[in-house]
């Protein structure tokens, strides 16, 4: 049960702590040995603490993210405030509003050009189901539908409580993953190279 | 006043006691003071990165990093896992060999640097005669960094990061190299111990009084310069250029670009404290003896890295206050003012020395 | 009224009057583009106010809304059905009298597939240049085979369609190109840090300095028009609050008064004040923000944190009387949803207090600073005219000493009976409308002195029927949001949900004037000729 843990923050706080405990047992089931699971403690304590986001908004939600960034609510405290401008650098991409047809395929580079470890925080209620504009033509009826989604955060938009509150619970997931088995770059890159042969050499 | 040299001469003299050939002797000694350098530099530069954050969160009302050990002290632990462990991103269409060389000149050029700066007496890696003169052409070897990066990164962000970082090194290292011309005529060496060996009766910044504290002023600015840090922080321009000429980098290689920068705001630092504030040398008023000897038993580090860290603090403050200036504003200040200032200053220290006006 | 009748008929003598809420002119496509030479000409129309592309099911066309400023701000209305069939309908562009019709008209052929003749670049504006269809036709097939989500790329279209007619009156396409064969074109945006949103420019540029911007929009074209036909009047408000969310308030408000205006509804005199001060509360949110945004994108991240922290008590208010602190949902057709938080005459009076040092302390941190001013000032000229042509209203225009405050012009809630000033700037560059924001906050501050002790007790909401009906017709209404006038167009036919709704927001017009604006200054100026101009992604987009 320690692994989730967020400090001065109690587990019963979160509530719903179900998804978290299956994801444990999950990992569990396949088990790792002493040293590399401490490895992974120590790692993921770094990557938990240590998230920096991409500067991406389309709308309110936005907003509510540079209040997040300002005096009163302060996301500094957990080190998330080195907002980096290029993907390249920055650990999560917070979807902050509405993804339409023209925007999908740029979100969808922005994510492919996310180095990994990359999480996906879906905030606000159109980045989860395309909220009040869901039955538009041309909304992308919730962001899942092109990317990988780790934390939803409900809200029109979210209040920065919430916020932090989806952030910690992108922390908790991020301290019970694997990083040796599990969500390693080399793996994926060897995974890619094995399905397509001709890259080989064309990126280095 | 206690010389570090008397420690590290025992030690060689204990190395060749045991036996040992000379060579040998060198190469042990060598690979101590590597690590300790690289060691000193990953802990300044992790250290400086918590400094500004904090100073910056202070500016800014806010509390900074707090959550992440004690008053957020493992805060940047935290980021150097998670930065190591990050993903080095292979492009296609980048020229592979200087895309991934970039990041090593810049930190070598830097470590170079920091190997020159005296921590105390005798506290020194190289020392040699002209020690400021190869700072300053050490220092223009970043630059070349900086370019190579946003060449091979074959992207028009980091190209235009890298031309403006370009235009802004080479024409700040004029009035950079003139300030400190000022106090190598004050001084009449290039010694950096020397340097610091003249400061006992005063700091520079007082014994050379008008012309000093104006050469210290453009020193400030063109370092601020030089460090690619606001106002002057054109080349990474946030806000214009998403990164500037890193923003294809990811990984250890962004970590390298991120240590350095932090790391060179230290140096800078370093040399203005050296040569304007006595290095390590304490604080001395000629006359007092009695205040003298109280300042003496403060160690040379301690004043060192407290005369640095007051710098550098200063840096920081511009950077958080200051809008960007644009490109040509920036180049104007620079070859219509602040050179032909620093220009003149140098003359009019020249005169000054000539006819013994300073302390 | 009658008097611009008289008028008209002197320019165009076989003009057809149609009663409404104001003057309106049919003219059929043919007389379209003389007609409207002569009323910019002779006169005095000399501001385009809105372009609402229409389907009228038999027959497709545009409602243009025409203000002059010299006759006392007189609006009218003038209606121009399409010629040609369905599918090859076109109208003569008047991108070449009002230059604010130049992306207006863009908008109707993406929306409507209305083609303007003469119109130099007739691209897609909000939709990808491979969709099929256009949406806000009412036979508009919207099954998701036709347009699926696509992740590929989006090609860049660089080619330019100009339509004219020739002898036989046919419509012939000249192709034509944005950037020269050897431009080097620098890509800022959709994601990017200073664009406010997902706003994209293709800057050419020459060095650092800018030769041309080209805009691509829609980002985040949500369809709201769309969807506003399937709903129920009350259940379209909510989308005003997330066009110009900076503008929330103001937005609803229009929405509201546009639809009490057609209802007959008398609004209580306590939601009018209630209203009023609501709107300026979040002009001085959305003032704030704006300081905060050119601060960073300017590089001086610590000003952006003082506009914060203001900021934060307005949303307090907010947040205790609307349960939101943003998107607040507050206003309702006949008033407003709930009453006022017993904090809230206290929270507005500290704010009143507060705000004044605070402005100080800004104008210290960045207003008087030297880098500031040299990055602002001469930046970005929009002179008057070209303000006008372009309608740039808001805090833009009154930087280029315009004055075009439409709670001056056509006073409404309770704006008539508070003193205060249309802050107008003569420098018609980035720092006059950027000080216009810093001293509207003074003035807004002004009205809410006047009004925070003098709210009158009673109802908060009118009485309105169960199911809101519109009946048959069509209305347009004006406010002064935060970035300009915001007008909202509904045309009914008698239904619950409405025929058409048109939302005109001023950031469309502003970022109209980028290209001009940027032409010939550096990169770092697009950035803070965008700052200054301070557009809203969403509200161009819609």
């Amino acid at each position: 049960m320690g692994l989730d843990h967020i400090k001065s923050m109690k587990r019963e706080d979160f509530k719903n702590n179900e998804y978290i405990d299956k994801l444990v047992e999950e990992l569990n089931a396949t088990g790792a040995n002493v040293v590399v699971g401490k490895f992974d403690e120590l790692i993921n304590w770094g990557i938990s603490n240590s998230l920096w986001p991409l500067c991406f908004g389309t709308s309110c939600c936005a907003i509510e993210f540079m209040s997040l960034g300002a005096a009163r609510y302060d996301m500094a405290r957990f080190g998330f405030e080195v907002a980096r401008n290029s993907p390249r650098q920055a650990d999560y991409v917070m979807v902050q509003g509405t993804i339409v047809h023209r925007m999908a395929p740029v979100m969808r580079r922005l994510y492919e050009q996310l180095a990994e470890p990359r999480y996906v925080i879906a905030c606000g209620g159109c980045a989860v189901s395309g909220g009040p504009f869901k039955k538009s033509y041309c909304v992308v009826p919730g962001v899942e539908e092109i990317l990988p989604v780790d934390v939803y955060i409900p809200g029109c938009p979210p209040r920065p409580e919430a916020m932090f509150y989806g952030l910690m619970q992108l922390q908790r997931k991020i301290k019970v993953q694997k990083f040796f088995g599990g969500v390693n770059r080399k793996e994926k890159i060897d995974e890619f190279f094995a399905e397509h042969p001709e890259e080989k050499g064309q990126i280095g | 006043m206690f010389n570090f040299g008397q420690w590290t001469s025992a030690f060689n003299n204990w190395l060749l006691g045991l036996g040992m050939a000379d060579w040998l002797a060198v190469l042990i000694e060598c690979v101590i003071i590597a690590v300790l350098v690289l060691l000193t530099y990953t802990v300044l530069a992790l250290f400086y990165i918590l400094y500004e954050r904090k100073l910056c969160a202070w500016f800014q009302c806010r509390l900074g990093p707090m959550r992440v050990g004690k008053w957020g002290l493992l805060q940047v632990f935290a980021d150097m896992f998670k930065i190591l462990i990050k993903e080095l991103i292979s492009l296609r269409g980048t020229d592979r060999f200087l895309f991934k060389l970039a990041p090593y000149i810049i930190i070598t050029s830097s470590v170079v640097m920091l190997a020159c700066l005296p921590w105390g007496n005798g506290l020194q890696i190289i020392d040699w005669n002209i020690g400021i003169f190869f700072i300053l052409a050490v220092s223009s070897v970043g630059v070349l960094g900086i370019l190579l990066a946003g060449w091979s990164s074959n992207n028009k962000y980091t190209l235009i990061g890298a031309m403006r970082s370009g235009a802004q090194m080479v024409s700040y290292e004029l009035s950079l190299g003139l300030a400190l011309m000022t106090i190598v005529v004050l001084c009449g060496s290039m010694d950096i111990s020397t340097i610091v060996a003249e400061q006992e009766s005063a700091w520079f910044l007082f014994r050379g009084h008008i012309p000093a504290i104006i050469a210290f002023i453009i020193y400030v600015i063109a370092a601020t310069a030089e460090t690619n840090r606001g106002p002057f922080d054109l080349p990474e321009a946030e806000h214009e250029l998403t990164a500037g000429y890193h923003t294809e980098y990811s990984g250890i290689h962004f970590g390298f670009f991120y240590l350095a920068e932090y790391l060179n705001l230290f140096i800078v630092s370093g040399i203005a404290s050296l040569m304007f504030l006595g290095g390590w040398m304490p604080l001395h008023v000629p006359g007092w003896d009695g205040f003298n000897m109280v300042m003496n038993y403060i160690p040379g580090p301690v004043w060192f890295l407290a005369k640095a860290f007051f710098i550098s603090f200063v840096i920081i403050w511009f950077k958080w206050t200051f809008p960007r200036v644009r490109i040509d504003q920036m180049l104007a200040f620079e070859w219509k003012y602040l050179m032909p200032f620093a220009l003149a200053n140098l003359i009019f220290m020249a005169v000054f020395v000539a006819l013994g006006w300073h302390f | 009224m009658s008097d611009l009748k008289q008028d008209i008929l002197k320019i165009y003598p076989s003009a057809t009057f149609e009663e409404g809420e104001t003057l309106t002119v049919n003219v059929p496509e043919a007389d379209w583009f003389k007609f409207a030479s002569d009323l910019k000409d002779k006169l005095q129309f000399d501001l385009l106010t809105a372009v609402v592309g229409m389907d009228w099911n038999e027959s497709l066309g545009v409602v243009y809304y025409l203000t002059s400023t010299p006759r006392n701000w007189e609006i009218m209305t003038v209606k121009v059905v399409a010629a040609g069939d369905r599918d090859n309908a076109y109208i003569h562009s008047v991108s070449s009298l009002w230059k604010v019709a130049n992306f207006q008209e863009r908008e109707v052929y993406d929306m409507l597939g209305i083609k303007f003749v003469g119109h130099p670049d007739m691209r897609r504006f909000f939709l990808r240049n491979d969709w099929v269809g256009h949406p806000l036709r009412k036979d508009y097939d919207a099954s998701p085979e036709l347009n699926p989500i696509r992740l590929e790329e989006e090609k860049n279209e660089d080619d330019t369609r100009s339509w004219s007619l020739d002898k036989d009156g046919n419509l012939v396409c000249t192709p034509g190109k944005i950037f020269a064969e050897d431009d080097y074109v620098v890509n800022i945006g959709p994601q990017h840090p200073s664009t406010h949103g997902v706003m994209r420019f293709r800057a050419a540029v020459d060095g650092e300095t800018v030769k041309k911007v080209e805009i691509v929009s829609g980002y985040i074209h949500r369809g709201i028009e769309k969807l506003t036909e399937g709903l129920t009047y009350p259940q379209i408000l909510h989308f005003t609050d997330r066009m110009d969310y900076m503008s929330a308030h103001q937005n609803r408000h229009c929405l509201c008064m546009c639809i009490e205006k057609a209802l007959g509804i008398e609004v209580p005199e306590r939601a009018v004040v209630i209203r009023t001060m609501m709107d300026e509360l979040m002009r001085i949110s959305s003032h704030l923000l704006a300081f905060g945004c050119t601060a960073m994108d300017m590089g001086a991240t610590t000003a952006f944190f003082y506009g914060f922290r203001e900021r934060e008590m307005v949303l307090d208010i907010f947040d205790k009387t609307c349960g939101a602190r943003m998107s607040m949902n507050y206003n309702v057709i006949g008033g407003v949803i709930a009453d006022l938080h017993p904090d809230f005459v206290k929270d507005v009076k500290e704010l009143i207090r507060i705000l004044p040092g605070a402005l100080k302390e800004y104008h210290k941190v960045f207003s008087g600073n030297i880098i500031a001013m040299n990055r602002l000032k001469g930046v970005g000229i929009l002179p008057k005219s070209d303000a006008i042509n372009y309608a740039i209203t808001g805090p833009s225009g009154r930087g280029s000493n315009w004055s075009c405050d439409c709670r001056k012009k056509h006073p409404y809630a309770a704006y008539d009976r508070v003193e205060f000033d249309e802050v107008l700037e003569t420098g018609c560059d980035s720092y006059s409308r950027y000080m216009v924001r810093m001293k509207e906050i003074e003035q807004s501050v002004r009205i809410l002195e006047q009004l925070v002790d003098k709210i009158p007790e009673g109802d908060i909401r009118a009485q309105v029927p169960k199911i809101i009906k519109l009946p048959k017709g069509n209305w347009y209404a004006q406010v002064e949001a935060s970035r300009g006038t915001f007008g909202v167009y509904i045309e009914s036919v008698g239904e619950k949900t409405p025929y058409r709704v048109h939302f005109q927001s001023p950031c469309f017009n502003l970022v109209g004037v980028m290209d001009l604006c940027c032409r010939g200054h550096m990169i770092a100026d697009l950035i803070s000729i965008g700052a200054a101009l301070d557009f809203v992604i969403p509200d161009i987009d819609r």
